[in-house]
C-alpha cells in the first residue's frame, strides 16, 4: 500500500497542482483576453512565446529557469535582495516553473472560447450601456466558461504530470519538491515496483476520471446548445 | 469636407451626422467610402434603403459607436454624441441597437437577457412598462426559455424587446428581419408596427426590402455606395420614376390617407388622399383613422375613357405628368398626378405605372394627356 512518503508526495502533488492552476487562471485569463482581441504586432511573437513549452523539452525550460532563477541570475539576484532567497529547489520555484511549463494548456482553450465568441455579444452588451468591465464579466466570461474549465483542468493535469521540469529544477527534497512523478522514479530506480505501481495506478485512475468528467460536462454543454467548446 | 461645426448647434428635434469613412474591402475591389451628410427629423421611422454593399450598416454602427469614425460628428436631438473635444464611446450613447441576427445572450434565459437591459436602463423601467413591452413584443410565454430553444422570428421580438428595455431616445434596427424567412418576417412586421404607433421613440430602419420601408417609414434615405442619394418623406421619395436601385415588380407608390366610409354590405371602405377616394377591403378600422396603401406600377392599367362596366373598382382620372424609360426595353414607366375633381390645386400625391412601349403610342399617350388610371390592386401596409 501507500507509505507516508507516497501520500505527502500526493498531497505536495496536489498542492502544487491547485497553486499552479489559481495562477494560471489569474495570469492566462487577461493574457487569452488580450490575443483574442489585440491587433496588436506583438500578438505573433508573444503566442509564439506562450506556446514554446509545447515543443521544447521540459529540460531545457528547466535548465533556463535554473539560470535565470540561480543566485547569479536576474530573478535570482532579485528574489535575494526582495529577502526571499533564491527559488530553486523550493516549492514556489516549482509553482514559477509549472506556471510557465503549463501555461499554453491554459491559455489556448480560453483563447479559443473567445474568439469562437466574436465580437457580436460585447458589441451587444455595449449598447445595453455595459462598460468595458462590466462586459468582460457579465458577457465574455461566462460565455467563455466551458474554455476556462477544459483549461484549469488541462493546467490542473498537466502540472500533475510534470517530471523533467521538476527534477531540473525542484530536484528531490521531501515535502518540499518531490512531487508523486519524481517519488515514482525514486521506487524504480529503488527496485522497489510493487510501490511503484500502487502510486502509478493512482495516477492512472486519477488523470483517467478527471479527463471523463471533462468530456461529459463538455457533452452536457453541447447538448444545452452552447456552441463554445474547445 | 471637413468636421461642421454648425452639427454642434443642431435643434433638439433633428438627428446631425457627418461621417466620411474609408474602408478597406476585399483584394481586387475598389475601395468603399462612407460619406455622408445626415440631417433627419427626431422623430417617427427613419427608413436607411439600399442595396447590399451601399453602407447602410455601416452607417449605422457609425451613428452607434460601434465603427470608430475619426472623421466624423454626430448630434442626436441636440445631445453631443461625437464632436470636437468628445466622443461617447457605445455605452453612454442613449442608444437601442437590434441586430440583424437575433443576438441574444445564449448563456442567459430570454427573460435574463430583458433584465440585463432593465438593469442598466437610462431611466427606470417600472413594473407596469416591463410588462408592457413584453406585451407589446407577445413574448409572455417565451420567457423561461434559453435562447437557442426558440426560433429566429421569437429571438428577433425578445432581442426588440430587450433594446427598448434600456429605454432608449433611439432606436437604430439593422435589417431586423432579414435573416428570417418569409413566414416569420410576416409575423414581426405587425409588432414593428406597434411599435412604430405605441411609442414616441425615433426609429432609423435599414432595410433592402421595399415592402418594409413602405410599410414602416415615414422619412426615406436611400444609399448608393456610401452616398446618400435621395432623401425625404417616404411617399414622395417612393413616388418617383427614376428611382435609383431597381425594383423590377416591386416598383410602387406609397398613398397616406383617411378611411372615410364603411360598407358594412359590400364589407368595403372608402378611402380618402390628397387627390382621390379608393375603395379597399374592410379591415375593421374606424372612421377617421389614418392609414397608409401600396400600389404597385404593374397594378395599374391605363384608358382613355371612363370605362365602367369592368369589374375594377379602383378609376382615378389623372393627368400624364412624366415619362421615363423603364430598366425593360419594352415598357415605358408614367408618372401620374390624380385630377382632382373638386379642387384645381395640384398633389404631391402621385402615382407609377409601367406599361408597355406598344400600347404608349398606340393610344397616343404625351405628357399632359388625360387619362383613366385602373388600379386592379391596392394593399393596405399599414
Amino acid at each position: 500500500m501507500l507509505t507516508d512518503d507516497d501520500l505527502a508526495a500526493i498531497w505536495l502533488t496536489l498542492r502544487l497542482a491547485t497553486t499552479v492552476t489559481i495562477l494560471l487562471l489569474i495570469i492566462g485569463t487577461p493574457l487569452a483576453l488580450w490575443l483574442a482581441n489585440t491587433r496588436s504586432l506583438a500578438k505573433g511573437p508573444v503566442s509564439a512565446l506562450v506556446a514554446l513549452p509545447l515543443v521544447l523539452p521540459p529540460t531545457v525550460i528547466g535548465f533556463y529557469l535554473l539560470m535565470f532563477m540561480g543566485p547569479s541570475g536576474p530573478i535570482g539576484q532579485l528574489t535575494e535582495t526582495l529577502g526571499l532567497g533564491t527559488l530553486p529547489f523550493t516549492f514556489w520555484g516549482l509553482v514559477v516553473a509549472s506556471v510557465i511549463y503549463s501555461l499554453p494548456f491554459v491559455v489556448q482553450p480560453i483563447r479559443n472560447a473567445i474568439e469562437a465568441q466574436g465580437a457580436r455579444p460585447s458589441e451587444v452588451a455595449a449598447t445595453l450601456r455595459a462598460s468595458l468591465w462590466d462586459r468582460f464579466w457579465s458577457v465574455t466570461l461566462p460565455l467563455a466558461k466551458p474554455g476556462i474549465l477544459t483549461a484549469s483542468v488541462l493546467g490542473f493535469a498537466h502540472t500533475v504530470g510534470e517530471f523533467g521540469v521538476v527534477l531540473m529544477i525542484g530536484g528531490n527534497i521531501p515535502g518540499e519538491t518531490r512531487v508523486v512523478s519524481v517519488q515514482i522514479y525514486d521506487h524504480v530506480e529503488a527496485l522497489e515496483y510493487a510501490q511503484a505501481h500502487w502510486l502509478s495506478a493512482v495516477m492512472v485512475g486519477f488523470s483517467f476520471v478527471v479527463l471523463l468528467a471533462l468530456y461529459l460536462l463538455q457533452q452536457r454543454k453541447s447538448a444545452l446548445g452552447t456552441p463554445y467548446g474547445i | 469636407m471637413g468636421f461642421d461645426p454648425d452639427l454642434l448647434t443642431s435643434p433638439a428635434t433633428r438627428i446631425r451626422g457627418y461621417f466620411h469613412l474609408p474602408l478597406p474591402r476585399g483584394d481586387n475591389e475598389r475601395q468603399f467610402t462612407l460619406d455622408v451628410k445626415l440631417d433627419i427629423p427626431g422623430r417617427g421611422v427613419t427608413g436607411i434603403f439600399g442595396s447590399s454593399g451601399s453602407g447602410k450598416t455601416t452607417l449605422l454602427r457609425c451613428i452607434a459607436g460601434l465603427q470608430f469614425c475619426k472623421n466624423g460628428s454626430l448630434s442626436v436631438k441636440g445631445e453631443v454624441w461625437q464632436g470636437m473635444e468628445k466622443t461617447l464611446p457605445v455605452h453612454q450613447r442613449p442608444l437601442g441597437f437590434v441586430f440583424q441576427q437575433p443576438s441574444l445572450f445564449p448563456h442567459l434565459t430570454a427573460e435574463r437577457n430583458l433584465l440585463f437591459a432593465r438593469k442598466r436602463a437610462w431611466k427606470s423601467v417600472s413594473p407596469t412598462e416591463y410588462e408592457q413591452i413584453i406585451a407589446l413584443m407577445g413574448i409572455e410565454h417565451l420567457l423561461g426559455q434559453r435562447p437557442a430553444a426558440l426560433s429566429g422570428g421569437e429571438q428577433q421580438r425578445v432581442a426588440i424587446a430587450r433594446a427598448l428595455l434600456i429605454k432608449p431616445s433611439l432606436l437604430l434596427m439593422d435589417e431586423p428581419l432579414a435573416s428570417l424567412d418569409q413566414m416569420r418576417k410576416r409575423e414581426i412586421l405587425p409588432y414593428l408596427e406597434k411599435l412604430h404607433r405605441t411609442l414616441d421613440i425615433p426609429i432609423l430602419y435599414v432595410s433592402h426590402a421595399v415592402e418594409e420601408i413602405a410599410r414602416l417609414a415615414d422619412h426615406l434615405l436611400l444609399m448608393e455606395d456610401g452616398k446618400i442619394v435621395r432623401e425625404g418623406l417616404a411617399s414622395a421619395v417612393l413616388s418617383r420614376t427614376d428611382f435609383p436601385v431597381p425594383l423590377g415588380d416591386d416598383l410602387g407608390v406609397v398613398v397616406d390617407a383617411r378611411i372615410a366610409e364603411r360598407s358594412s354590405e359590400w364589407r368595403l371602405a372608402r378611402v380618402q388622399f390628397h387627390g382621390g377616394d379608393l375603395w379597399l377591403r374592410d379591415s375593421g378600422e374606424a372612421i377617421g383613422e389614418p392609414i397608409r396603401v401600396r400600389i404597385l406600377a404593374r397594378d395599374i392599367s391605363l384608358s382613355l375613357d371612363a370605362h365602367t362596366r369592368t369589374s375594377i373598382l379602383n378609376r382615378l382620372p389623372v393627368r400624364v405628368q412624366e415619362i421615363t424609360a423603364d430598366s425593360d426595353p419594352a415598357m415605358v414607366l408614367m408618372r401620374l398626378e390624380p385630377k382632382m375633381q373638386n379642387a384645381s390645386t395640384t398633389t404631391e400625391t402621385c402615382l407609377i405605372a409601367r406599361i408597355t412601349r406598344r400600347s404608349l403610342q398606340q393610344l397616343k399617350i404625351t405628357k399632359g394627356s388625360e387619362l383613366w388610371a385602373q388600379i386592379k390592386s391596392v394593399a393596405i401596409v399599414r
